[in-house]
C-alpha cells in the first residue's frame, strides 16, 4: 500500500510545496499534461502524490483518505472541530504566512481594540436597528474569537472574495480576513485592531490521525521524515 | 442507554404529569425562522443551533429550545393566565465535546401568569423537583433579577450601567467592565491621544457608520472619562453578591445585610423570600436547597428572575437534567407591544433514565 500525501493542486502554494520537499530530496512532480491533477514522487518509496484543492485537504485528512497533507492551519482550524485530534502538525513549511485579522475602517478613530468594537456595535444596534455586521469566510474561527473576547451585537456576513471591498460597498461594517502584507487593507482604508489577531497561520505538513497505516506504511512514513525532518 | 422508544415513553409521562396541572399540550414546529432567533441572541447561536434554508423562507434553524416558539404563540394569541406542556426533539449543534447530543427529547412545563410570580416560580419548581424523584441529581437555585438589581443601583454613570447589564450574562466581559469602571485597568495611549484630541480622522469615512456616530461614541468615551471612577465599595458589593453561595435561609440573610448597603436591590431580596416561603407551601425543604447568586449567567441570555437546574450527582460532565427560570423580559422582545409575567422548566427524559437505571 502507498502512503497518499495531498499537495494543493495550483499557484505558489503548489510551487513552494514542490520546492520545499525538492530541497530536501523529495522531488514532486505533476505526471503527464498541467491539467491533470496526478502526480510522481521521487526520492522515497511508496509515496503517492494527490493534488488536491487546499480547501479539501483538512477534510480529506479528517477523513483517514489522505495520510499527509500540506495545506494552512488556517483552513485546518476553520474547518475542522476538534481539530487536534484528526489531524496532528508535523513540519511547520516556513511559507504561506497569512494571519487571520480583524479590520475596521482607519476612519474609525474611536475603535482601536475589541473593546471598542463592542461598544461601536452596541451603539450601531441602536442606531441602525440591525446589527454590525462582519464579513469573513471564516465563520468558526471569528465567532470563536469574538465569544471568548464577549464581543456581542454584531452578525457575520459570508463573503467568498474580494471581503476587503465589502465596507465600501456597504455590505458590511468590518471584516475578517486572511492578510500577508497588510497592503491590500491599506488600499481599502481599513485598519487591524491592537487586538484583533485570530490566528497566525502558514503552510503545514499535517498526519492524519483517523489513516488506516500498515507496517509497510508506517516505514514509509519514517523514511519520508528522516529525509525532510 | 434508554431506547428512544422508552424516552419517548417517559416523555409523554412527564406531558401527562404538568397537563394534570392544568397546562395545554403544544406542538410547536421544528423548524423556527432563523431571523428572531439571531436577534435575540446574535452569532453565538449559529455556534449552538443547526441552521439551514430554502429560496421561499430564507434562513431557518432546527428549533434549539421550546421557550421561544412557545411565547410567540402564547403573545400571538393566547388567553390569560396560560399554562402549556409540550414533548419532542430539540437540537444543539456540538462543536466542541462529541459525548453530548446533538438532538435529544425535552419537556417543558410553562406558566404565563400575572397574578402571583412567587406562587408561579414555586410551583413550577416544585412540580419539576417532583417529576425528578428518584434521578440522583442536585437543585440549585439562583436569582438574575437580583444582579441586575444591584447593577441598576451602582452610584455610577447611566451608559456604564448599561454597558454591565449588556453584558451580564458575559461574565469575563462583565469583569472586563467592572475593572475598567473602577479605574483599576491601564488606559490604551490610543485612547489617551484621542480623548486629548490629538487624533484626526484622515482616511475617507466608508461604510454605513456615520461620522455622528463617531463623535457620538469620543463624546461618550470623553463623558466617561471624565466621570470618577467606580468607588471600591461598590465594586466590593457586587462581587459580595456574586459570590453568595449558600442553602436558601442563609443567602436571604446575607441578601438582606448587603440591601442595606444597596437599597436598591432590597425589592427583589424581598421577591426572593417571597418565593421561599412559596416554596415551602409547595413542600420544598428551602432550608436545604441552594441559592447561587452567579447561577444561570451563562446560560442562554432570556432569564431575568428565579432559575434553578437540576445537576446530576457524581456525573459532572453531564449537562443540566432539568432547569428553567422566569422570562418576563422574553415576552416583552416576543409580544408586539404586549408582556405578561412567565416562567418555566424543562427536563430531559432520556438523561432521567439513565440515571435511574445506573447501579
Amino acid at each position: 500500500m502507498t502512503l497518499k500525501l495531498g499537495v494543493p493542486s495550483k499557484g505558489r502554494l503548489m510551487e513552494k510545496t514542490f520546492d520545499w520537499f525538492g530541497a530536501r530530496g523529495v522531488t514532486l512532480q505533476r505526471s503527464g499534461s498541467d491539467r491533470e491533477y496526478a502526480g510522481a514522487v521521487d526520492g522515497v518509496e511508496g509515496v503517492q502524490l494527490m493534488l488536491l484543492s487546499a480547501g479539501e485537504i483538512p477534510r480529506e485528512l479528517a477523513a483517514g483518505r489522505l495520510h499527509l497533507g500540506v495545506t494552512g492551519t488556517d483552513l485546518v482550524q476553520e474547518k475542522l472541530a476538534l481539530w487536534g485530534q484528526l489531524v496532528e502538525p508535523l513540519e511547520e513549511l516556513g511559507f504561506g504566512h497569512a494571519d487571520l485579522i480583524l479590520a475596521v475602517p482607519q476612519a474609525w478613530i474611536d475603535v482601536d481594540t475589541l473593546d471598542d468594537l463592542d461598544a461601536a456595535a452596541a451603539m450601531f444596534r441602536a442606531h441602525h436597528g440591525f446589527r454590525m455586521r462582519i464579513a469573513t469566510k471564516y465563520h468558526r474561527l471569528v465567532r470563536e474569537f469574538l465569544r471568548q473576547a464577549g464581543v456581542a451585537d454584531y452578525a457575520l456576513v459570508d463573503s467568498q472574495g474580494a471581503t476587503e471591498g465589502t465596507v465600501k460597498n456597504e455590505t458590511a461594517e468590518a471584516i475578517a480576513d486572511i492578510t500577508s502584507s497588510g497592503e491590500t487593507l491599506r488600499a481599502n482604508h481599513l485598519k487591524v485592531l491592537a487586538d484583533g489577531l485570530i490566528l497566525q497561520s502558514q503552510a503545514t505538513l499535517w498526519r492524519s490521525r483517523t489513516a488506516p497505516m500498515e507496517d509497510s506504511e508506517r516505514d514509509t512514513l519514517r523514511a519520508l521524515m528522516r529525509l525532510i525532518t | 442507554m434508554p431506547t428512544r422508544f422508552e424516552t419517548l415513553a417517559k416523555a409523554a409521562e412527564l406531558r401527562a404529569l404538568f397537563e394534570a396541572h392544568g397546562a395545554v399540550a403544544v406542538e410547536p414546529p421544528i423548524l423556527q425562522p432563523a431571523d428572531t432567533l439571531l436577534d435575540l441572541y446574535g452569532e453565538d447561536i449559529r455556534a449552538r443551533a443547526y441552521v439551514t434554508s430554502d429560496a421561499l423562507r430564507g434562513e431557518q434553524m432546527l428549533r434549539p429550545d421550546f421557550t421561544v416558539p412557545v411565547v410567540q404563540m402564547h403573545m400571538a394569541h393566547g388567553a390569560e393566565p396560560a399554562r402549556y406542556t409540550y414533548a419532542g426533539e430539540v437540537f444543539r449543534r456540538q462543536e466542541h465535546d462529541p459525548a453530548r447530543a446533538n438532538e435529544y427529547v425535552q419537556v417543558g412545563f410553562e406558566i404565563f401568569d400575572r397574578a402571583d410570580p412567587a406562587a408561579a416560580d414555586a410551583e413550577v419548581f416544585a412540580t419539576i423537583a417532583a417529576a425528578m424523584q428518584g434521578v440522583p441529581a442536585k437543585p440549585v437555585t439562583g436569582d438574575i433579577g437580583v444582579l441586575m438589581a444591584a447593577v441598576a443601583g451602582l452610584r455610577t454613570t447611566q451608559r456604564r450601567k448599561d454597558a454591565l447589564m449588556r453584558h451580564i450574562w458575559r461574565p469575563r466581559r462583565f469583569r472586563t467592565l467592572l475593572d475598567r469602571f473602577a479605574g483599576r485597568s491601564d488606559v490604551p495611549p490610543t485612547r489617551t491621544a484621542l480623548l486629548a484630541g490629538e487624533v484626526e480622522m484622515e482616511a475617507p469615512l466608508l461604510g454605513l457608520r456615520t461620522r455622528d456616530e463617531i463623535e457620538a461614541r469620543i463624546a461618550a468615551l470623553a463623558e466617561d472619562a471624565a466621570a470618577p471612577p467606580l468607588a471600591e465599595g461598590q465594586v466590593d458589593l457586587i462581587e459580595t453578591l456574586l459570590d453568595v453561595r449558600e442553602t436558601m435561609p442563609n443567602a436571604l440573610s446575607r441578601l438582606h445585610d448587603l440591601a442595606v448597603d444597596l437599597p436598591e436591590i432590597a425589592p427583589a431580596v424581598a421577591r426572593i423570600g417571597a418565593r421561599a416561603e412559596a416554596l415551602e407551601a409547595q413542600g420544598i425543604d428551602t432550608a436545604q436547597l441552594p441559592f447561587e447568586a452567579s447561577y444561570g449567567r451563562t446560560s442562554m441570555e432570556y432569564y431575568d428572575g428565579f432559575v434553578f437546574g437540576f445537576r446530576a450527582v457524581g456525573r459532572p460532565e453531564l449537562p443540566s437534567i432539568a432547569s428553567g427560570g422566569r422570562y418576563d423580559a422574553l415576552t416583552r422582545r416576543l409580544g408586539s407591544g404586549g408582556e405578561i409575567p412567565a416562567v418555566g422548566g424543562v427536563l430531559r427524559p432520556g438523561l432521567m433514565l439513565e440515571l435511574e437505571s445506573a447501579p
